[in-house]
């Protein structure tokens, strides 16, 4: 597998509905963003013929501090050609193994409906926001009115308080096919209903990574980045151009390959067993 | 009327909600993957000292609470409740254990706190920011040893524990961050 470098610095950002690009001010008068993730350009390479690939790098999120989250971190990401999620998350699994050889070798794999059904009690693809906010209610907690999320933001609230918390407890939970709003820039398969090639990997309730069987349908990843954006100024986020680089390169044709980032922090966390990441961070971003 | 964003969410900030103002205790930063962050916040109704959990949008603004930080000294406590003295006009007022909060963990006496007050009435206490303390029990310390980041418990002169680095001894003074409960500093005399 051959490493590889990708700039920090690109004139697009990341139009993801979530995420936030630190915007660099430069004096060519052009506005620069900083990665939220070395995704873009990676698949650059890949559909200009890399193949495997691999790099470590610093990212950076605006807005995201806390416990498990500081706005510069560092991730592990790479991508398979040829390889589908389950061969990919082996691989992850066996990674994880040799970076943290005390983990338990108990791995165990839900589907996103199962692991909402199972910790929930609520059915993914038919619940309805009513159905979350009994569900938290009923949990104890106070949470926004009805009406202030929108499914997706439910779902999320349901799985940060309900599901996650309680996900790789014995030992690494890999929880895949995700409801197709939450597809970010995985393969839609095209079932009843439809469910996103996407999965996560969490340990003692924490995330560590995520994978996508990479989609690489120009016109689809257009449509998204469209409707991404459109969710952005609807809600005031900042507007973000979008990355026509990548869009030429999907045009181009990625090879079918999967791909996944894993939170190099959160591991060296679980390493060190440390509760917090500023602990596993010389200089977190309180004291950058 | 101030406000807050959630970004500025720490414990000790005050906010209204639903008409009372509330104190934050704890203030956690959750973020599904892709999703939408969230605050996971510990909130105590300052008026009935019940704790909540509540979840905000992260973004969300909330509107500051207006309640009065005045100083206040420590002068004693009487076993259940604890005494001040407001130094410019001698008056004196007293706190529960739920107004106190953690703070009675910190102070020895003469400390000036900022007690926060709703109609007049006591609803929490700040220690100051940093309590100078003596050491009354810890385990011997390893010398030279000062990056580990190893600690180890001691118990201080006020009865609190605070986790200390290895190289600190029994006998010796400390500056405790109160905010925190965490070790600071040592203190030479």
């Amino acid at each position: 597998m051959l490493e590889v470098e990708t700039p920090a610095l690109s004139q697009a950002g990341a139009t993801d509905r979530h995420l936030a690009s630190f915007r660099v001010a430069s004096t060519a008068a052009k506005q620069l963003y900083l990665h939220t993730s070395p995704e873009f350009p990676m698949k650059r390479l890949l559909a200009a013929g890399s193949g495997d690939i691999w790099q470590l790098c610093k990212v950076f999120r605006d807005g995201e501090a806390g416990r498990r989250h500081n706005p510069e971190f560092t991730l592990i990401e790479w991508y398979r050609l040829g390889f589908d999620l389950r061969r990919l998350m082996q691989e992850v699994a066996e990674l994880i193994g040799e970076l943290l050889p005390a983990t338990p070798a108990a791995t165990e794999y839900l589907s996103f409906r199962e692991a909402f059904e199972r910790h929930a009690r609520l059915d993914s693809f038919t619940a309805r926001e009513r159905d979350c906010l009994r569900v938290l209610q009923e949990s104890g907690r106070r949470v926004p009115a009805e009406g202030d999320l929108d499914y997706d933001g439910w779902l999320d609230l349901v799985a940060a308080e309900l599901v996650y918390p309680q996900l790789g407890r014995q030992g690494l939970s890999f929880i895949y096919d995700y409801p197709a709003s939450q597809a970010a820039l995985a393969r839609i398969r095209p079932e009843n209903p439809p469910v996103a090639e996407r999965f996560e990997i969490f340990f003692n309730g924490m995330e560590l990574a995520n994978g996508f069987h990479e989609l690489a349908d120009a016109d689809e990843q257009r449509r998204r980045f469209d409707s991404d954006r459109d969710y952005r100024r609807a809600r005031g986020s900042p507007d973000v151009p979008l990355d026509e680089r990548l869009l030429s390169a999907l045009q181009h044709g990625l090879p079918d390959c999967s791909g996944v980032a894993l939170g190099f922090d959160r591991v060296v966390m679980l390493a060190a067993g440390a509760k917090s990441i500023e602990e596993v961070i010389a200089f977190s971003m309180e004291r950058a | 009327m101030a406000s807050y964003s959630t970004s500025e969410f720490k414990a000790g900030l005050k906010i209204i909600m639903d008409g009372d103002p509330y104190n934050i205790v704890e203030n956690e930063f959750v973020k599904p993957g892709k999703g939408q962050a969230f605050n996971r916040v510990k909130i105590r109704n300052l008026r009935t000292g019940k704790v909540l959990d509540r979840n905000f949008k992260s973004g969300d603004t909330m509107e500051a609470a207006d309640v009065t930080d005045m100083e206040f000294q420590y002068l004693y406590n009487d076993g259940e409740l604890w005494h001040f003295m407001n130094p410019e006009n001698y008056e004196q007022l007293a706190a529960d254990k739920t107004a106190m909060g953690d703070a009675g963990k910190w102070l020895k006496g003469e400390e000036t706190c900022i007690i926060t007050l709703w109609n007049g009435r006591p609803l929490s206490v700040q220690a100051p920011i940093f309590a100078i303390l003596k050491i009354t029990h810890c385990e011997p310390g390893v010398r030279g040893d000062t990056v580990s980041g190893a600690t180890k418990p001691a118990t201080v002169e006020t009865g609190a524990t605070v986790q200390v680095p290895l190289f600190v001894n029994e006998g010796e003074v400390i500056k405790v961050d109160t905010r925190t409960g965490k070790y600071s500093a040592r203190v030479k005399e």
